[in-house]
């Protein structure tokens, strides 16, 4: 008997075409987070089964929840494929299960089998009520479904299943642009792009001095906390500080917001062609905000014609939140740190922005240079899940 | 010279000594201030933390820097009676404990009730008598992990799992003694003192660990500086030094005890040869620690005796050395003959066999 980890594939089936691609993006995805953990991954066209080190079990179920495209996963135990053994097996791993109704769901690819489905399902609940106290069976409602699968080289049995994450493996789909202040929304947006399948790059536009490197540190950590879901994201940091001047000289204060979007939204058009992205991520929720009603979206979305994908546009806030808990970004995006949407509020910004205005206003300065200079002078950063270790030589 | 009393201190390790030398000098930045120099600060200061706090398998905001262990302890118990003071306040412990608890609960004398769980004959907290004052469901229990004068090992994980089930139950273990010397394991534990010092740190420095659903009322008030429970500028340069001191002393520890237990086992074997000398540290206990009395003999002497020899061994512990006798080996032995000669032996990896081999020498041919 081995104990293995079991696990199935989510939405991702029903790809019929692309299902090689998906599986092995999806599989590459598994390795390189278990890459610490000695343990081997076999696949096939619907599950992969994955030997690992018990002592490290914790560990190994906390990467696996942490990893796209994957539907449920079971902790489950092969045998060699003969009745005996199946029996033997059963009553051993059904001991540190703890329910009280179940029922026995048997699948027989091995058709050489002698008994066939129906014939073993009574069988093996007969070995179970045997092994247990206080359980009964109920096949409608159970609290537990017993699983186990008769296959040619090994059988397999296994019980309830863990969620996994859903969604579709981070590289199916090519890169997005995230749009990363700081705030709540956008890790938000970030996390739920990648579950789509789209790899990331952050894009964090800062206004030193008006801010400061403690915010610098919490976008930093923030992606950090993204990049569990893939491995690395590539952090770019964009000097900010003179267009955002520029804007509070020359623009009229209650379109100031309005235009600073806009001009992000060419900054991040830019980028985008840089580094082969083919759409921009940002935390927009209808309404939220002044930007954020759909008169600013169409003012400032038309700047570019790359698809802005906004996640949370639909969502209350109270349930970006929650998503925000979930992902473990809230309570670092609470942090008291301004960032560059927060520096400059005007007192009353135009909730209704018109394109005749906002082109009139952008006549007032010569910011195609400004854009240009704030690409160029874009630093990138390689943010890793885990902390990178400055100072291990002292400690 | 001969240094048997590692566990009142330990001298401390270079490159620890180094960590704090540098980091004193290069990191000059408040870690609270806002600008860079400070942020430099804080960001050394939070790896460090995170170093400790991987080490004891806990997370990184749950590790309380403090000045000594005597702090931590102070500030386990005064800040859990303070935090919930609707509870019921009743506490227990051991006879066994150091004096920062032990001189901390009397102080409680009136606000709190103090029980003393009862010892088996090796001074192992008698499991039943423990089950029995739970359903008391006291506030706190706070016991060591390892007794700082005969060295007798709690169970710590058998003890914490009962504790679990009573879930308005702290549990806080001081684990001064044991840390870089026995496995330590968090999980059934609510708070846990420790002391960079035990394990060649340097002195003022030492820490509390407390887990994320524990409340604990500051002993010193002054906002969020390392955590909110504990106000003062941090000293980036000694939490440094104490992380540095931990990675290496667990690096080592399995290699440590093996050498330090043929240590033990040696000077115990001499010892049990000489005329009057009664062994109190039984063969389970802690090698690190070797307590045994001498009958008819003052302590103070011996230890005096020894000093001219350049040896260096201890009565009780450091910290409460000017008691009468021994309140440990009073509660173990019941005599108060052995509990008013009681010597302790205290070893770490820079001890050898040969000053095991010179001690009992100097001892059999100079002293009794």
């Amino acid at each position: 008997m081995e104990r293995i980890i079991l696990i199935k594939y989510g939405e991702m089936t029903t790809k019929k075409g692309n299902r090689n691609f998906f599986v092995k993006t999806l599989a590459t995805n598994l390795e390189q987070k278990l890459k610490d953990y000695p343990c081997t991954l076999e696949k096939d066209m619907s599950r992969m089964y994955l030997s690992y080190d018990e002592r490290e079990e914790k560990e190994i179920l906390e990467a696996i929840h942490s990893v796209f495209g994957i539907h449920t996963y079971h902790i489950a135990y092969t045998c060699e494929s003969n009745l005996e053994e199946i029996k033997k097996t059963l009553q051993e791993t059904i001991q540190k299960e703890v329910f009280h109704t179940f029922k026995v769901e048997v699948k027989r690819s091995d058709k050489s089998f002698p008994q066939n489905s129906a014939e073993l399902a009574p069988i093996f609940g007969g070995v179970i009520l045997k092994s247990k106290e206080g359980i009964k069976v109920d096949v409608h409602h159970p609290d537990m479904v017993v699983h186990v699968e008769i296959r040619k080289e090994k059988s397999l049995i296994y019980y309830n299943a863990y969620q996994g994450l859903g969604g579709y493996p981070v590289g199916t789909q090519p890169k997005g642009m995230l749009m990363l202040s700081g705030g709540i929304d956008s890790p938000v947006a970030g996390y739920l792009a990648m579950k789509r399948g789209i790899k990331i790059d952050a894009v964090y536009f800062e206004a030193i001095p008006h801010t400061s490197l403690e915010a610098r540190e919490k976008v930093k950590t923030l992606t950090r906390k993204l990049a569990k879901y893939q491995s690395m994201i590539h952090l770019h940091i964009v000097p900010f500080t003179k267009i955002q001047e520029e804007i509070y000289k020359n623009v009229k204060e209650n379109y100031v917001i309005t235009i600073m979007r806009r001009m992000m939204y060419r900054i991040m058009e830019t980028l985008a062609k840089k580094n082969k992205a083919l759409a921009i991520i940002n935390g927009e929720s209808i309404g939220q905000v002044a930007s954020q009603t759909l008169n600013s979206m169409f003012v400032i979305n038309h700047v570019t014609n790359l698809p802005v994908i906004r996640p949370v546009a639909c969502l209350d806030k109270l349930e970006i939140i929650d998503i925000a808990k979930k992902i473990d970004t809230y309570n670092t995006s609470i942090l008291p740190y301004e960032d560059c949407c927060t520096v400059f509020v005007p007192k009353h910004p135009v909730i209704n922005p018109t394109l005749e205005e906002c082109e009139k206003e952008e006549q007032n300065f010569e910011f195609k240079n400004l854009i240009e200079q704030a690409v160029e002078e874009t630093r990138v950063l390689k943010i890793k899940e885990q902390e990178e270790k400055e100072y291990q030589s002292l400690l | 010279m001969i240094y048997f009393d590692n566990s009142a201190t330990t001298e401390v390790r270079e490159e620890v000594l180094d960590t704090f030398v540098t980091v004193t000098k290069k990191f000059i930045g408040n870690p609270n201030s806002l600008h860079k120099l400070g942020l430099e600060s804080k960001k050394l200061m939070k790896e460090a933390t995170k170093q400790v706090a991987d080490l004891f398998h806990v997370k990184e905001d749950k590790v309380i820097f403090t000045s000594s262990a005597s702090e931590s302890n102070n500030l386990a118990i005064k800040g859990v009676l303070g935090y919930y003071p609707k509870r019921k306040k009743l506490i227990l412990t051991t006879m066994l404990e150091h004096a920062s608890i032990y001189e901390t609960l009397q102080h409680f004398d009136e606000e709190a009730t103090v029980k003393f769980l009862k010892l088996d004959d090796k001074g192992h907290i008698d499991l039943q008598d423990l089950d029995e004052k739970l359903k008391e469901e006291p506030l706190l229990v706070s016991i060591h992990h390892v007794n700082s004068e005969v060295g007798i090992i709690q169970d710590i994980e058998t003890i914490g799992k009962k504790i679990k089930q009573y879930p308005k139950t702290l549990f806080h273990v001081d684990g001064t003694q044991s840390v870089g010397k026995i496995p330590v394991n968090l999980e059934y534990v609510d708070l846990f003192s420790c002391s960079a010092h035990k394990f060649f740190g340097l002195k003022g420095i030492a820490c509390l660990i407390k887990k994320e659903k524990v409340g604990l009322k500051p002993l010193i008030d002054g906002g969020d500086s390392q955590t909110i429970y504990r106000a003062g500028t941090p000293s980036v340069a000694l939490i440094a030094s104490f992380a540095k001191a931990l990675r290496l002393i667990l690096e080592e520890e399995n290699e440590n005890t093996k050498h330090v237990k043929q240590l033990n086992k040696k000077a115990r074997a001499e010892l049990e040869k000489l005329p009057n000398v009664i062994i109190n540290s039984q063969t389970e206990d802690s090698p690190y620690i070797l307590n045994f009395s001498i009958l008819g003999q003052k302590p103070e002497t011996i230890l005096h005796k020894l000093e001219q020899f350049d040896i260096y061994l201890s009565t009780k512990t450091a910290c409460s050395s000017k008691e009468e006798k021994s309140r440990t080996i009073y509660a173990l032995t019941q005599s108060e003959e052995r509990s008013k000669s009681s010597l302790r032996i205290s070893f770490s990896k820079n001890n050898t066999l040969k000053e095991v081999e010179t001690f009992i020498k100097v001892l059999k041919e100079e002293i009794l």
